[in-house]
Protein backbone atom coordinates (compact mmCIF):
# COMPACT_ATOMS: atom_id res chain seq x y z
CA UNK A 1 0.00 0.00 0.00
CA UNK A 2 1.53 3.67 -0.86
CA UNK A 3 1.90 5.76 2.07
CA UNK A 4 -0.96 8.13 1.00
CA UNK A 5 -3.49 5.56 0.67
CA UNK A 6 -2.34 4.23 4.15
CA UNK A 7 -2.78 8.02 5.15
CA UNK A 8 -6.13 7.98 4.22
CA UNK A 9 -6.84 4.49 5.91
CA UNK A 10 -5.58 6.38 9.14
CA UNK A 11 -7.21 9.98 8.97
CA UNK A 12 -10.99 7.98 7.95
CA UNK A 13 -10.72 5.12 10.70
CA UNK A 14 -7.92 5.80 13.87
CA UNK A 15 -10.75 8.81 15.25
CA UNK A 16 -13.15 5.77 15.54
CA UNK A 17 -10.85 3.83 17.59
CA UNK A 18 -12.89 4.81 21.24
CA UNK A 19 -16.24 3.96 19.73
CA UNK A 20 -14.60 0.63 18.26
CA UNK A 21 -13.11 -0.16 22.06
CA UNK A 22 -16.17 0.75 23.39
CA UNK A 23 -18.46 -1.71 21.26
CA UNK A 24 -15.64 -4.53 21.94
CA UNK A 25 -15.37 -4.17 25.30
CA UNK A 26 -19.37 -4.10 25.82
CA UNK A 27 -19.36 -7.32 23.41
CA UNK A 28 -16.51 -9.47 24.80
CA UNK A 29 -16.32 -8.27 28.24
CA UNK A 30 -12.80 -7.89 28.78
CA UNK A 31 -10.24 -5.29 28.01
CA UNK A 32 -7.64 -7.63 26.96
CA UNK A 33 -9.82 -9.26 24.30
CA UNK A 34 -11.34 -5.78 23.52
CA UNK A 35 -7.64 -4.34 22.43
CA UNK A 36 -7.52 -8.16 20.24
CA UNK A 37 -10.78 -7.64 18.70
CA UNK A 38 -10.17 -4.01 17.83
CA UNK A 39 -6.34 -4.45 16.44
CA UNK A 40 -7.92 -7.51 14.24
CA UNK A 41 -10.55 -4.79 13.36
CA UNK A 42 -8.01 -2.41 12.06
CA UNK A 43 -6.42 -5.40 10.50
CA UNK A 44 -9.17 -6.49 8.52
CA UNK A 45 -10.52 -2.58 7.85
CA UNK A 46 -7.30 -2.07 5.83
CA UNK A 47 -7.57 -4.90 4.00
CA UNK A 48 -11.23 -4.55 2.48
CA UNK A 49 -9.92 -0.79 2.45
CA UNK A 50 -10.27 -1.45 -1.41
CA UNK A 51 -13.94 -2.02 -1.34
CA UNK A 52 -14.66 1.05 0.46
CA UNK A 53 -16.37 3.27 -0.97
CA UNK A 54 -16.54 6.38 1.52
CA UNK A 55 -20.09 6.13 2.06
CA UNK A 56 -20.43 6.30 6.07
CA UNK A 57 -17.45 5.39 7.48
CA UNK A 58 -18.14 4.97 11.15
CA UNK A 59 -21.12 2.23 10.40
CA UNK A 60 -18.76 0.23 7.80
CA UNK A 61 -16.08 0.45 10.48
CA UNK A 62 -18.17 -0.80 13.30
CA UNK A 63 -19.49 -3.41 11.37
CA UNK A 64 -16.01 -4.79 10.91
CA UNK A 65 -15.93 -4.35 14.88
CA UNK A 66 -19.13 -6.33 15.80
CA UNK A 67 -18.34 -9.14 13.69
CA UNK A 68 -15.02 -9.83 14.31
CA UNK A 69 -16.69 -9.39 18.42
CA UNK A 70 -19.14 -12.07 17.14
CA UNK A 71 -16.44 -14.18 15.55
CA UNK A 72 -14.09 -13.68 18.64
CA UNK A 73 -17.17 -14.42 21.03
CA UNK A 74 -17.85 -18.23 19.30
CA UNK A 75 -14.12 -19.28 19.15
CA UNK A 76 -14.17 -18.59 22.56
CA UNK A 77 -17.21 -19.30 24.74
CA UNK A 78 -18.81 -21.05 21.83
CA UNK A 79 -21.87 -18.85 22.94
CA UNK A 80 -25.12 -18.81 21.74
CA UNK A 81 -26.04 -15.62 20.41
CA UNK A 82 -29.28 -15.65 19.35
CA UNK A 83 -32.30 -14.85 21.94
CA UNK A 84 -35.29 -16.33 21.25
CA UNK A 85 -38.22 -13.98 21.26
CA UNK A 86 -38.94 -13.90 24.90
CA UNK A 87 -43.32 -13.48 24.70
CA UNK A 88 -42.76 -12.58 28.13
CA UNK A 89 -40.80 -9.90 28.42
CA UNK A 90 -42.59 -8.84 25.31
CA UNK A 91 -46.71 -8.59 26.65
CA UNK A 92 -45.85 -6.82 30.04
CA UNK A 93 -48.06 -3.93 30.70
CA UNK A 94 -47.23 -1.25 32.09
CA UNK A 95 -48.45 -1.74 35.97
CA UNK A 96 -47.65 0.47 38.50
CA UNK A 97 -45.42 3.56 37.28
CA UNK A 98 -44.03 4.77 40.58
CA UNK A 99 -42.08 2.22 42.60
CA UNK A 100 -39.96 1.25 39.03
CA UNK A 101 -39.32 5.12 38.42
CA UNK A 102 -38.24 5.34 41.51
CA UNK A 103 -36.08 2.32 41.44
CA UNK A 104 -34.79 3.35 38.09
CA UNK A 105 -33.82 7.01 39.27
CA UNK A 106 -31.74 5.57 42.26
CA UNK A 107 -30.13 3.00 40.13
CA UNK A 108 -26.30 3.74 40.38
CA UNK A 109 -23.43 3.26 38.23
CA UNK A 110 -22.77 -0.01 39.13
CA UNK A 111 -26.31 -1.26 39.23
CA UNK A 112 -26.45 -0.25 35.36
CA UNK A 113 -23.00 -1.77 34.22
CA UNK A 114 -24.37 -5.14 36.05
CA UNK A 115 -27.68 -4.76 34.60
CA UNK A 116 -26.33 -4.00 30.65
CA UNK A 117 -23.48 -6.55 31.42
CA UNK A 118 -26.18 -9.25 31.83
CA UNK A 119 -28.06 -8.12 28.75
CA UNK A 120 -28.10 -10.95 26.03
CA UNK A 121 -25.68 -10.02 23.46
CA UNK A 122 -27.49 -9.00 20.60
CA UNK A 123 -30.06 -6.36 22.79
CA UNK A 124 -26.59 -4.99 24.45
CA UNK A 125 -24.86 -4.21 21.18
CA UNK A 126 -28.42 -2.40 20.06
CA UNK A 127 -28.43 -0.38 23.36
CA UNK A 128 -24.78 0.26 23.18
CA UNK A 129 -24.75 1.27 19.42
CA UNK A 130 -28.04 3.34 20.29
CA UNK A 131 -27.22 4.77 23.64
CA UNK A 132 -23.30 5.16 23.73
CA UNK A 133 -22.64 5.58 20.49
CA UNK A 134 -26.00 7.53 19.28
CA UNK A 135 -26.00 5.46 15.72
CA UNK A 136 -29.09 6.47 13.97
CA UNK A 137 -31.82 3.16 13.08
CA UNK A 138 -30.53 2.86 9.82
CA UNK A 139 -27.14 3.05 10.72
CA UNK A 140 -27.45 0.09 13.60
CA UNK A 141 -29.78 -1.40 11.00
CA UNK A 142 -26.56 -1.73 8.78
CA UNK A 143 -24.23 -2.57 11.42
CA UNK A 144 -26.00 -5.71 12.62
CA UNK A 145 -27.29 -6.61 9.27
CA UNK A 146 -30.85 -6.44 9.78
CA UNK A 147 -33.68 -4.31 8.99
CA UNK A 148 -34.84 -1.13 10.84
CA UNK A 149 -38.01 -2.68 12.02
CA UNK A 150 -36.01 -5.20 13.80
CA UNK A 151 -34.02 -3.16 15.32
CA UNK A 152 -36.92 -0.93 16.78
CA UNK A 153 -38.57 -3.89 18.33
CA UNK A 154 -35.35 -5.26 19.51
CA UNK A 155 -34.38 -2.00 20.61
CA UNK A 156 -37.66 -1.82 22.83
CA UNK A 157 -36.89 -5.21 24.23
CA UNK A 158 -33.08 -4.14 25.13
CA UNK A 159 -35.10 -1.12 27.23
CA UNK A 160 -37.55 -3.02 28.54
CA UNK A 161 -35.03 -6.30 30.06
CA UNK A 162 -32.99 -3.12 31.17
CA UNK A 163 -35.70 -1.25 33.06
CA UNK A 164 -36.90 -4.63 34.59
CA UNK A 165 -33.08 -5.50 35.81
CA UNK A 166 -33.21 -2.15 37.59
CA UNK A 167 -36.61 -2.43 39.22
CA UNK A 168 -35.77 -5.96 40.08
CA UNK A 169 -33.00 -4.94 42.38
CA UNK A 170 -33.46 -5.75 46.21
CA UNK A 171 -34.33 -2.23 47.90
CA UNK A 172 -31.29 -3.03 49.85
CA UNK A 173 -28.79 -2.33 46.72
CA UNK A 174 -30.85 0.76 45.77
CA UNK B 1 -53.67 -0.56 27.83
CA UNK B 2 -51.79 -0.62 25.05
CA UNK B 3 -51.56 1.97 22.41
CA UNK B 4 -51.13 1.21 18.77
CA UNK B 5 -48.60 4.28 18.64
CA UNK B 6 -46.32 2.91 21.36
CA UNK B 7 -44.44 1.57 18.54
CA UNK B 8 -43.58 5.20 17.36
CA UNK B 9 -43.00 6.97 20.87
CA UNK B 10 -39.26 5.04 20.94
CA UNK B 11 -38.93 6.29 17.78
CA UNK B 12 -40.47 9.42 18.92
CA UNK B 13 -38.34 9.45 21.79
CA UNK B 14 -34.94 8.55 19.48
CA UNK B 15 -35.29 12.02 17.39
CA UNK B 16 -35.94 9.15 13.99
CA UNK B 17 -39.05 9.93 12.99
CA UNK B 18 -39.46 12.89 10.43
CA UNK B 19 -41.06 16.45 11.20
CA UNK B 20 -44.56 15.42 9.99
CA UNK B 21 -44.63 12.35 12.43
CA UNK B 22 -43.11 13.72 15.16
CA UNK B 23 -45.63 16.29 14.88
CA UNK B 24 -48.45 13.87 15.18
CA UNK B 25 -47.08 12.00 17.78
CA UNK B 26 -46.61 15.30 20.06
CA UNK B 27 -50.29 15.91 19.40
CA UNK B 28 -51.03 11.93 20.63
CA UNK B 29 -49.18 12.28 23.46
CA UNK B 30 -51.64 15.05 24.91
CA UNK B 31 -54.20 12.65 24.49
CA UNK B 32 -52.51 9.32 25.57
CA UNK B 33 -51.70 8.92 29.13
CA UNK B 34 -50.13 5.53 27.79
CA UNK B 35 -47.57 6.93 25.88
CA UNK B 36 -46.82 9.86 27.73
CA UNK B 37 -45.86 6.89 30.44
CA UNK B 38 -43.84 5.08 28.16
CA UNK B 39 -42.11 8.27 26.89
CA UNK B 40 -41.01 9.41 30.67
CA UNK B 41 -40.11 5.71 31.23
CA UNK B 42 -37.84 6.22 28.32
CA UNK B 43 -36.30 9.37 28.85
CA UNK B 44 -35.75 8.53 32.79
CA UNK B 45 -33.90 5.51 31.43
CA UNK B 46 -31.90 7.36 28.69
CA UNK B 47 -30.95 10.12 31.41
CA UNK B 48 -29.69 7.36 34.33
CA UNK B 49 -27.32 5.51 31.17
CA UNK B 50 -25.97 9.33 30.66
CA UNK B 51 -25.24 10.68 34.11
CA UNK B 52 -23.86 6.37 34.38
CA UNK B 53 -20.88 7.01 32.31
CA UNK B 54 -20.92 3.90 30.46
CA UNK B 55 -18.69 4.47 28.05
CA UNK B 56 -15.24 2.77 27.91
CA UNK B 57 -12.58 4.58 26.83
CA UNK B 58 -9.62 2.74 24.80
CA UNK B 59 -6.74 2.51 27.16
CA UNK B 60 -3.45 5.28 26.34
CA UNK B 61 -1.71 2.83 24.82
CA UNK B 62 -3.79 1.10 21.76
CA UNK B 63 -3.37 3.68 19.87
CA UNK B 64 0.52 3.00 19.25
CA UNK B 65 -0.26 -0.39 18.98
CA UNK B 66 -2.60 0.03 16.78
CA UNK B 67 -0.49 2.13 14.55
CA UNK B 68 2.12 0.03 14.46
CA UNK B 69 -0.02 -3.26 13.53
CA UNK B 70 -1.33 -1.10 10.54
CA UNK B 71 1.78 0.08 9.06
CA UNK B 72 2.99 -3.47 9.36
CA UNK B 73 0.22 -4.82 7.51
CA UNK B 74 0.44 -1.82 4.77
CA UNK B 75 3.93 -2.54 4.60
CA UNK B 76 4.88 0.78 5.65
CA UNK B 77 8.34 1.99 7.64
CA UNK B 78 6.96 1.74 11.15
CA UNK B 79 6.45 5.21 13.03
CA UNK B 80 9.32 4.36 15.01
CA UNK B 81 11.48 5.77 12.23
CA UNK B 82 9.77 9.31 11.44
CA UNK B 83 12.27 10.57 9.48
CA UNK B 84 11.42 8.77 6.60
CA UNK B 85 7.66 9.57 5.83
CA UNK B 86 8.22 13.25 6.63
CA UNK B 87 11.35 13.69 4.65
CA UNK B 88 9.56 11.78 1.66
CA UNK B 89 6.49 14.56 2.19
CA UNK B 90 8.89 17.32 2.01
CA UNK B 91 10.19 16.12 -1.15
CA UNK B 92 7.03 15.03 -2.42
CA UNK B 93 5.77 18.38 -2.37
CA UNK B 94 8.90 19.83 -3.87
CA UNK B 95 10.07 17.27 -6.57
CA UNK B 96 8.57 16.29 -9.98
CA UNK B 97 7.31 13.08 -10.42
CA UNK B 98 10.35 11.68 -11.96
CA UNK B 99 12.71 12.53 -8.63
CA UNK B 100 9.69 10.90 -6.58
CA UNK B 101 9.78 7.52 -8.73
CA UNK B 102 14.05 7.74 -7.60
CA UNK B 103 13.54 8.92 -4.07
CA UNK B 104 10.78 6.14 -3.96
CA UNK B 105 13.10 3.45 -5.03
CA UNK B 106 15.92 4.71 -3.20
CA UNK B 107 14.16 4.64 0.42
CA UNK B 108 12.93 1.33 -0.12
CA UNK B 109 16.33 0.59 -1.22
CA UNK B 110 17.59 1.75 2.11
CA UNK B 111 15.13 -0.05 4.62
CA UNK B 112 16.10 -3.26 2.94
CA UNK B 113 19.59 -2.77 3.72
CA UNK B 114 19.24 -4.92 6.50
CA UNK B 115 18.85 -8.26 4.42
CA UNK B 116 15.62 -9.27 4.61
CA UNK B 117 16.89 -12.62 5.91
CA UNK B 118 18.08 -10.54 8.92
CA UNK B 119 14.62 -8.56 9.93
CA UNK B 120 13.18 -11.63 9.53
CA UNK B 121 15.18 -13.30 12.41
CA UNK B 122 14.98 -9.91 14.16
CA UNK B 123 11.07 -10.30 14.32
CA UNK B 124 11.08 -13.95 14.87
CA UNK B 125 13.34 -13.66 17.78
CA UNK B 126 11.42 -10.68 19.21
CA UNK B 127 7.55 -12.72 18.41
CA UNK B 128 9.55 -15.32 20.37
CA UNK B 129 10.48 -13.62 23.31
CA UNK B 130 7.58 -11.37 23.63
CA UNK B 131 5.94 -14.65 23.78
CA UNK B 132 7.60 -15.76 26.68
CA UNK B 133 6.29 -12.06 28.28
CA UNK B 134 2.99 -12.27 30.50
CA UNK B 135 0.42 -14.77 29.13
CA UNK B 136 0.78 -14.20 25.74
CA UNK B 137 2.01 -17.65 24.59
CA UNK B 138 -0.85 -19.49 23.87
CA UNK B 139 -4.22 -18.67 22.26
CA UNK B 140 -5.25 -22.08 22.24
CA UNK B 141 -3.80 -24.64 25.19
CA UNK B 142 -4.15 -27.61 24.11
CA UNK B 143 -1.91 -30.64 23.87
CA UNK B 144 -4.08 -32.12 21.50
CA UNK B 145 -2.79 -31.75 17.81
CA UNK B 146 -6.79 -32.15 16.25
CA UNK B 147 -8.14 -29.21 18.78
CA UNK B 148 -5.01 -26.48 17.89
CA UNK B 149 -5.18 -27.27 14.40
CA UNK B 150 -8.77 -26.03 13.73
CA UNK B 151 -8.62 -23.26 16.31
CA UNK B 152 -5.52 -22.18 13.91
CA UNK B 153 -7.20 -23.12 10.60
CA UNK B 154 -10.32 -21.05 11.87
CA UNK B 155 -8.40 -17.65 12.39
CA UNK B 156 -6.07 -17.75 9.23
CA UNK B 157 -6.14 -17.56 5.42
CA UNK B 158 -4.30 -21.36 5.57
CA UNK B 159 -4.30 -24.64 7.41
CA UNK B 160 -1.10 -25.30 9.33
CA UNK B 161 0.14 -28.67 10.01
CA UNK B 162 0.04 -29.36 13.43
CA UNK B 163 1.67 -32.75 14.34
CA UNK B 164 2.08 -34.53 18.20
CA UNK B 165 5.47 -35.14 19.27
CA UNK B 166 5.43 -36.38 22.18
CA UNK B 167 6.96 -39.37 21.43
CA UNK B 168 10.08 -37.80 20.29
CA UNK B 169 10.33 -35.70 23.59
CA UNK B 170 8.31 -32.62 22.15
CA UNK B 171 5.11 -32.13 24.23
CA UNK B 172 2.47 -29.76 22.02
CA UNK B 173 1.87 -26.82 24.39
CA UNK B 174 -0.80 -24.99 22.41
CA UNK B 175 -1.11 -22.32 19.21
CA UNK B 176 -1.36 -18.97 18.99
CA UNK B 177 -1.87 -16.63 16.27
CA UNK B 178 1.45 -14.26 15.40
CA UNK B 179 2.63 -12.21 12.68
CA UNK B 180 5.35 -12.37 11.19
CA UNK B 181 7.24 -11.42 7.59
CA UNK B 182 3.72 -8.11 7.02
CA UNK B 183 1.71 -11.65 6.96
CA UNK B 184 -0.66 -13.63 9.83
CA UNK B 185 1.33 -16.69 11.13
CA UNK B 186 0.20 -19.29 13.09
CA UNK B 187 2.71 -20.00 15.77
CA UNK B 188 2.81 -24.08 17.17
CA UNK B 189 4.10 -23.66 20.94
CA UNK B 190 6.12 -27.10 21.69
CA UNK B 191 8.07 -28.09 25.17
CA UNK B 192 11.15 -29.97 26.25
CA UNK B 193 12.64 -30.23 29.39
CA UNK B 194 11.38 -26.78 30.48
CA UNK B 195 12.87 -25.03 27.30
CA UNK B 196 9.78 -23.37 24.86
CA UNK B 197 9.93 -23.47 21.35
CA UNK B 198 7.86 -21.86 18.97
CA UNK B 199 7.23 -23.22 15.33
CA UNK B 200 6.50 -20.35 13.09
CA UNK B 201 4.49 -21.54 9.98
CA UNK B 202 3.17 -19.31 7.07
CA UNK B 203 2.61 -19.67 3.63
CA UNK B 204 5.74 -20.08 1.26
CA UNK B 205 6.29 -16.90 -1.18
CA UNK B 206 8.85 -17.23 -4.12
CA UNK B 207 12.25 -16.94 -3.01
CA UNK B 208 11.98 -18.74 0.44
CA UNK B 209 14.73 -20.53 1.43
CA UNK B 210 14.49 -24.69 0.96
CA UNK B 211 16.47 -24.85 4.12
CA UNK B 212 17.27 -26.40 6.49
CA UNK B 213 19.09 -22.85 7.23
CA UNK B 214 20.32 -22.41 11.08
CA UNK B 215 20.83 -19.00 12.43
CA UNK B 216 21.29 -17.52 16.10
CA UNK B 217 20.16 -13.96 17.24
CA UNK B 218 20.29 -12.54 21.14
CA UNK B 219 21.04 -16.11 21.95
CA UNK B 220 18.07 -17.68 20.43
CA UNK B 221 18.47 -20.39 17.91
CA UNK B 222 16.56 -20.56 15.14
CA UNK B 223 15.89 -23.26 12.00
CA UNK B 224 14.74 -22.02 8.90
CA UNK B 225 13.11 -24.29 6.18
CA UNK B 226 10.36 -24.88 3.34
CA UNK B 227 8.10 -27.77 3.64
CA UNK B 228 4.50 -28.68 1.72
CA UNK B 229 3.89 -25.27 0.23
CA UNK B 230 5.22 -23.55 3.98
CA UNK B 231 7.62 -21.44 5.77
CA UNK B 232 8.67 -22.81 9.04
CA UNK B 233 10.80 -21.38 11.48
CA UNK B 234 11.43 -23.28 15.31
CA UNK B 235 12.99 -20.99 17.62
CA UNK B 236 13.95 -21.46 21.24
CA UNK B 237 17.14 -21.29 23.91
CA UNK B 238 17.86 -25.01 22.86
CA UNK B 239 20.69 -26.21 21.60
CA UNK B 240 20.96 -26.17 17.77
CA UNK B 241 21.95 -29.79 17.80
CA UNK B 242 18.13 -30.79 19.76
CA UNK B 243 16.64 -28.09 17.46
CA UNK B 244 17.57 -30.14 14.78
CA UNK B 245 15.62 -33.40 16.13
CA UNK B 246 12.72 -31.45 16.27
CA UNK B 247 12.45 -30.50 12.66
CA UNK B 248 13.87 -33.73 11.85
CA UNK B 249 10.53 -35.09 13.80
CA UNK B 250 8.09 -32.64 12.27
CA UNK B 251 9.54 -33.68 8.59
CA UNK B 252 9.34 -37.27 9.51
Amino acid sequence: MDPTQLEGFEQTFLPYMSAAYNLARWLTGSDQDAQDVVQESYLRALRFFGGFRGANSKAWFLTIVRNTGYSWLQRSQGQELTTPFDEQVHDIEDQSQGPEMELLQSATRQDLMAALEKLPVDFRETLVLRELEGLSYKEIADVIGLPIGTVMSRLARARQRLRQALSDRSPKEA
Amino acid sequence: MACREMDRIEAYADGQLDLGSSLNIEQHLIGCETCAAALEKQQTLRSVMGRASLYYDAPPQLSARIRSAVRRQAKVPAVSRPAAPAAWRWFAVAAPAASIAILVWALVAVSRTPSKGDLLDREIASAHARSLMGDHLMDFPSSNQHTVKPSLSGRLDFSPEVKDLSSAGFDLLGGRLDYLDSRPAAAIVYERRKHLINLFVWPLEAGAVEGPVETSLRGYNMIHWAQSGMNYVAVSDLNPAELQSFRRALQD
